[in-house]
């Protein structure tokens, strides 16, 4: 089991490593990357994101020059740790407000199209 | 009314010069006058605000009055607002209003202050010029050709031209000191974990801090009170008394010991902008500050650090807006997965969207290591270079940002560029650490903003700093014409 306080550092996607040099992105990287992100960009800005985000990446590759050998990686600028709270019951059920702001909701269950045939 | 101090309007307030009611339409009418030259407010909710002027007015009545009840103030649209729209400044969340009040707004709420409107800001709070939010830029009130700065651009420009004595706002990378050092007010981010966080629309949750803007450390420091304790509800706020900022202003610096980061004085910096810190430091001496050279060698890399860290947590963070639960959603989705992706794709703007993709890259397997915990151990490299420097000095001071305002589009097509206008900023957040940014001269007629960089938790020395800098100098009383 974790501890508390310890920051647990996984990658987030397990889908396969993105087959792309660094530096420099093109436009079918662009859309894999937007894929893993589910964010929709128009076939005719990828160029564009290809450009804006290789600059992105080549201005934060000069970290790659610094020698971090033994430095153990920040996740908390006061080093806290994680704080425990009793368990006990501290929410009521609200999803009536809560889901009074989703977009569809029918019978207290959020609506998404179709899932399974 | 509008040149006050806030020690000046609760004192009217009292003795009866005038009711929280005729201050509160005071300030609408301005707002009304004035902002639709500069785009400050997205959400004016003037009824309630009028309602919460009474409310206070027989507060004020009676005993429990604390000194903001009656204050009129505006709101960066980031704070969740109980029936009222917070939108984060994104088509994302247009027509998204919070079922609960951030910790915050609760605060503000409970010492009676009066909220008079939600600010403009970059959308959800990514960008340096206002440029980015859905609602449209914010004009400087110096000259409207020029940003305010962001992302809390629209408070910034509120407080400047007078529409309202105080705002909020937040600081992931600068939000709150560069809007304020170009729009000439004063601001202040607190220590990391100060400020409540809960109910504050997440961006990058290690570095975003919430803070005040006001036309002084004086009334900065009573709104910073207010703002500040210890949350629950926040995981990473800190359990520590709240210190009484305002109290402790007025105390002699003789023996202050103040640091110039030769890094901050250097390369890319406006020259005018030098100049004008450089007089500023010159008061300091005068008021008996010791000011010494001192090296924060790994100032270099905040930039390239925070472009990691920040849209790693962000594309973390905005993949809750997915169209199910709450916000934009796309008409007629044919699955799940374009449910997802064009609610996500019509509803951000391109920076957010580069954002999310920058992270998601610096997130994916087998990159992790190469960015995001790099990132993180060169983050801690920067923290030890302020530790090691608060050894040996009280504050640090540089300029808030390397020039004043650029004009409106100047940056917008070029991302890293205006990255770079937080190269002052950004390594604060990364530490962790307080700072503020106080008016400090003029440059062609545009502000210049001096920041003031302390240890953790001194958010006090840091006020007292600017105060006594305030009682010397009347840069922070300048307006802009045309908003008188």
């Amino acid at each position: 089991m974790q501890q508390a306080g310890q920051l647990c550092y996984l990658s987030r996607f397990r889908e396969p490593v993105i087959e792309i040099s660094t530096m420099s992105l093109d436009a079918q990287a662009v859309k894999k990357i937007a894929h893993l992100a589910r964010l929709g960009v128009e076939e005719s800005e990828n160029e564009r994101y290809a450009l804006n985000l290789s600059d992105i990446l080549s201005f934060v590759e000069r970290l790659n020059a610094v020698d971090t050998h033994g430095i153990e990686p920040m996740a908390h600028p006061l080093d806290a740790s994680q704080r425990l709270r009793a368990d006990e019951v501290t929410e009521t059920d609200q999803h009536l407000q809560f889901q009074q702001v989703a977009p569809k909701v029918e019978a207290g269950l959020y609506l998404v199209p179709k899932v399974i045939e | 009314m509008y040149q006050k101090t806030i020690a000046e309007l609760a004192a009217g307030l009292r003795a009866g010069e005038f009711s929280s009611e005729e201050l509160t339409q005071s300030c609408l009418d301005r707002i009304e006058e004035h902002d639709a030259k500069l785009n400050c407010v997205v959400t004016l909710t003037e009824s309630a605000a009028l309602e919460a002027a009474k409310a206070a007015d027989k507060r004020l009545q009676k005993d429990d009055a604390t000194l903001l009840t009656g204050i009129p103030y505006l709101h960066k649209d980031i704070f969740c607002t109980l029936g009222v729209r917070t939108s984060c400044g994104s088509r994302m969340l247009d027509n998204f209003e919070a079922p609960y009040d951030a910790t915050v707004t609760a605060q503000l709420q409970a010492a009676g202050a009066v909220m008079l409107g939600k600010t403009n800001m970059d959308e959800f709070a990514m960008g340096s010029s206002n440029e980015t939010s859905f609602y449209g830029p914010v004009r400087n009130p110096w000259d409207l050709e020029r940003v305010p700065g962001g992302s809390s651009g629209g408070s910034a420009a509120a407080v400047a031209a007078r529409l309202a004595p105080l705002a909020t706002g937040t600081d992931t990378g600068g939000s709150i000191r560069q809007p304020a050092a170009l729009c000439g007010v004063t601001g202040i981010k607190p220590t990391y974990g100060r400020v409540s966080r809960f109910g504050m629309i997440a961006f990058a949750s290690s570095l975003d801090q919430g803070g005040p803007f006001a036309t002084s450390a004086e009334d900065a420091a009573h709104l910073l009170e207010a703002m500040s304790g210890f949350d629950p509800r926040d995981s990473t706020s800190i359990d520590r008394p709240v210190d009484h900022y305002a109290e402790g202003l007025g105390q002699d610096l003789s023996g202050l010991s103040i640091g110039l980061p030769r890094e901050y004085f250097g390369e890319g910096l406006d020259a005018q902008v030098g100049a004008a810190v450089e007089a500023a430091i010159d008061e300091y001496r005068k008021l008996g500050a010791e000011v010494k050279e001192i090296s924060l060698p790994n100032t270099s890399l905040a930039v390239p650090a925070y472009y990691v860290v920040a849209p790693a947590e962000c594309s973390s963070n905005l993949s809750r807006m997915d169209g199910v639960r709450f916000g934009y959603r796309c008409d007629n989705p044919r699955d799940l997965e374009d449910l997802y992706t064009r609610s996500r794709g019509e509803g951000f703007g391109a920076e957010v969207k580069r954002r999310i993709m920058v992270g998601t890259y610096a997130l994916s397997a087998g990159y992790y290591d190469a960015y995001y915990l790099k990132a993180q151990q060169v983050r801690r490299m920067i923290r030890d270079d302020f530790v090691k420097a608060f050894e040996d000095v009280d504050i640090i001071m540089g300029p808030t940002a390397p020039t004043t305002a650029f004009k409106l589009g100047e940056k917008a097509d070029d991302p890293v560029t205006m990255y770079l206008s937080d190269t002052y900023t950004i390594a604060v957040n990364l530490a962790g650490l307080p700072a503020m940014s106080v008016p400090a001269g003029m440059a062609d007629g545009l502000p210049v903003g001096l920041q003031l960089i302390g240890n953790y938790f001194e958010e006090g020395r840091l006020l007292n700093a600017a105060h006594r800098f305030q009682q010397v100098t009347d840069w922070h009383t300048r307006m802009p014409a045309g908003f008188y």
